[in-house]
C-alpha cells in the first residue's frame, strides 16, 4: 500500500463486485470464527479444571501454558504453529541424519489447520480464565447445600455450579467473542485468505481505501449481531435474580 | 438407641482445637438447642454431624441409617458410599444463608435432589413438595425464583427442601441470624410447629427466648467443650456454671 497513492475514491458500479468478493472472504472468516469457538469453548473448560487442580503436577504446566498463550501475540503463535512442525522435524532429521525427515514439509492444506489449531488453543486459554472466574464466584454454600442434599460431585457441578457460572461469565465471554470476530483477520499473517486478505488485495488493485472501510463494516455488523444475541441471553438469565 | 448418638468428637483446624471430646445424644422427638459464643464449635459440631466437615476423632451414629464414621486402630473409618447415601437421607440441614439454588424455581429447588439421586419419583416428589409448601404457606410461590422472595420466605423454602426426604433429624445452623428481626418471628413460628409435630431437631441459635420456650434440652458450648446442659428452662433461668452465667448475662437483663 503506497501512502501517496491511496484515495477514498471508487466508482459506484465497482462497489457490488467488491462487496461480493469481500463476502466470499467473510464466509472464510466466519468458518474460522465458528470452528475456533467449537474447539476453544469445551477445551477451555478442561483447561480451567487443570488450572484449578490441587495437584501441582497438573496445575503448574497448565498455568504456564495459559501465561504463554495470553502473554504472546496470537500472530506469533499462528506463525509458530504454521512453520514450527516442519522446522522441528527438519531439525530432528539433521540430528538423526534421516534424509526423509530433513526435507519434510507439511501438506499444502496445512495452512487452514494451522489457523484453527493456533486460534483454538489460544482462545481456550482465555476462556479457561473466564470459566475459572465464573466458577470461583459461585458461593461455597451452593456446594454444601448440594452435598447435604445427596448430589454427587458431578451433579453438583453440572446442575448447580455450571448454570451459575454461565450467568457469571456472560459479559467477559461476550468480550472474548467480539475479539475473536476481529482476530480472524490475523490469519492474513500466514497467507490464509479470508476477508481482510481480500480487502488488502482490493485496496492495492483499486488504489482506494474503500474496500477496507467496507470490510470494517462487515466486522462491525457481525459484532452488532454478537452483542445483540449475548444481550438477549443475559436478559434471559436475569430472570432469576 | 437414641436417634442420633455423637461420641467423643474431636476436631482441630491446624493448631486450633475447635471440638474437644464432645459427646451428646438426641432422643426421638427432642428439640435440642445449642448456644454459645462465636468460635465455641457449635457450627463445627453440626457440620461434623452432617459430613460437611471431617472430624479428627470420635463416632457418630444415626439410628435409622447406621454408623456414619467411627474409630478403628486410631484412624477414622467411614461407612461405604452407598451406606452414606442412606445416612444422608436421615438428616436435613437448614443453613444460615439459606443456600437455595438461584437458577431453579422454588419447586425445582425442593424436588431436584430427591429426583435426580433416584430417591423419589418425580410425581411423588412434586406432590410432597407442594404439601410442604402448603405447610409453609408458600404454595403460590412454587414457580417463583428465590431472588423474588423475601429472606423469611427463602428460609421457609429451605426448610421445605430439607424436609422432602422425611429426615429423622433436622439441623438448623443459626436459621434466623441472617434475617431482619421482623422475619425472624416467622421462622421461629415454623420451627415451633415442627416441634409440636415431634420433629427431632438440633438448633444452633442465638435466640435465647426461643431456645427456652421451644427446646427440650439446651447445650451451652464454649471453647470446644460442652460447659453445661440440661432442661431448657433450667439452663436459661438457673445456670449452674459461671461461664454459662456470664454468657447468658449478656443476653438477658
Amino acid at each position: 500500500m503506497y501512502y501517496s497513492l491511496m484515495t477514498l475514491k471508487l466508482e459506484l458500479q465497482d462497489i457490488p463486485s467488491i462487496v461480493k468478493q469481500l463476502a466470499e472472504g467473510y464466509v472464510d472468516a466466519l468458518t474460522i470464527f465458528f470452528l475456533t469457538l467449537l474447539i476453544s469453548l469445551p477445551l477451555g473448560l478442561i483447561v480451567a479444571f487443570g488450572r484449578m487442580s490441587k495437584h501441582k503436577i497438573i496445575s503448574l504446566p497448565v498455568k504456564f501454558y495459559i501465561s504463554i498463550m495470553r502473554g504472546t501475540p496470537l500472530m506469533l503463535q499462528l506463525i509458530g504453529v504454521y512453520f514450527g512442525p516442519a522446522l522441528i522435524i527438519q531439525f530432528l532429521g539433521r540430528v538423526f541424519e534421516n534424509p526423509s525427515l530433513e526435507y519434510f514439509a507439511m501438506p499444502s492444506n496445512y495452512r487452514f489447520t494451522a489457523v484453527i489449531i493456533a486460534f483454538g488453543i489460544n482462545y481456550a486459554a482465555y476462556f479457561a480464565e473466564i470459566y475459572r472466574g465464573g466458577i470461583e464466584a459461585v458461593p461455597k454454600g451452593q456446594y454444601e447445600a448440594g452435598e447435604i442434599l445427596g448430589f454427587s460431585k458431578l451433579q453438583i457441578f453440572f446442575k448447580i455450579v455450571f448454570p451459575q457460572m454461565v450467568k457469571n461469565i456472560l459479559p467477559a465471554a461476550t468480550n472474548e467473542i467480539i475479539t475473536l470476530v476481529k482476530d480472524t483477520s490475523l490469519a492474513f499473517a500466514i497467507s490464509y485468505v479470508e476477508m481482510f486478505t481480500i480487502a488488502k488485495m482490493l485496496v492495492n488493485s483499486t488504489s482506494s481505501l474503500i474496500p477496507l472501510i467496507i470490510a470494517g463494516a462487515f466486522y462491525y455488523v457481525t459484532n452488532l449481531v454478537v452483542a445483540f444475541v449475548m444481550g438477549k441471553v443475559e436478559k434471559r438469565m436475569n430472570y432469576f435474580n | 438407641m437414641s436417634v442420633l448418638e455423637i461420641k467423643n468428637i474431636s476436631k482441630a483446624f491446624g493448631e486450633l482445637g475447635v471440638l474437644k471430646d464432645i459427646s451428646l445424644n438426641v432422643e426421638k422427638g427432642e428439640v435440642v438447642a445449642i448456644i454459645g459464643p462465636s468460635g465455641s464449635g457449635k457450627s463445627t459440631l453440626l457440620r461434623c454431624a452432617t459430613l460437611l466437615e471431617r472430624a479428627d476423632g470420635g463416632e457418630i451414629e444415626y439410628a435409622d441409617g447406621g454408623k456414619m464414621f467411627w474409630e478403628e486402630d486410631g484412624k477414622l473409618k467411614y461407612a461405604s458410599k452407598k451406606e452414606l447415601k442412606a445416612i444422608r437421607a436421615c438428616f436435613g440441614l437448614v443453613f444460615q444463608n439459606f443456600n437455595l439454588f438461584p437458577h431453579m424455581t422454588v419447586l425445582k429447588n425442593i424436588i431436584e435432589a430427591p429426583v435426580s439421586t433416584g430417591m423419589m419419583k418425580k410425581p411423588q416428589a412434586k406432590e410432597k413438595a407442594m404439601e410442604l409448601l402448603r405447610k409453609m404457606g408458600l404454595e403460590d410461590k412454587a414457580d417463583a425464583y428465590p431472588g423474588q422472595l423475601s429472606g423469611g420466605q427463602q428460609q421457609r423454602v429451605s426448610i421445605a427442601r430439607a424436609l422432602i426426604l422425611n429426615p429423622s433429624v433436622l439441623f438448623f445452623d443459626e436459621p434466623t441470624s441472617a434475617l431482619d428481626p421482623e422475619l425472624t418471628g416467622e421462622i421461629l413460628k415454623v420451627i415451633k410447629e415442627l416441634a409440636l409435630e415431634h420433629m427431632t431437631m438440633v438448633i444452633v441459635t442465638h435466640e435465647m427466648g426461643f431456645a427456652r420456650d421451644v427446646a427440650d434440652k439446651i447445650i451451652f458450648m464454649d471453647g470446644g467443650v460442652i460447659v453445661e446442659q440440661g432442661k431448657a428452662e433450667d439452663v436459661i433461668n438457673n445456670p449452674q456454671n459461671e461461664r454459662t452465667k456470664a454468657f447468658l448475662g449478656k443476653f438477658l437483663d
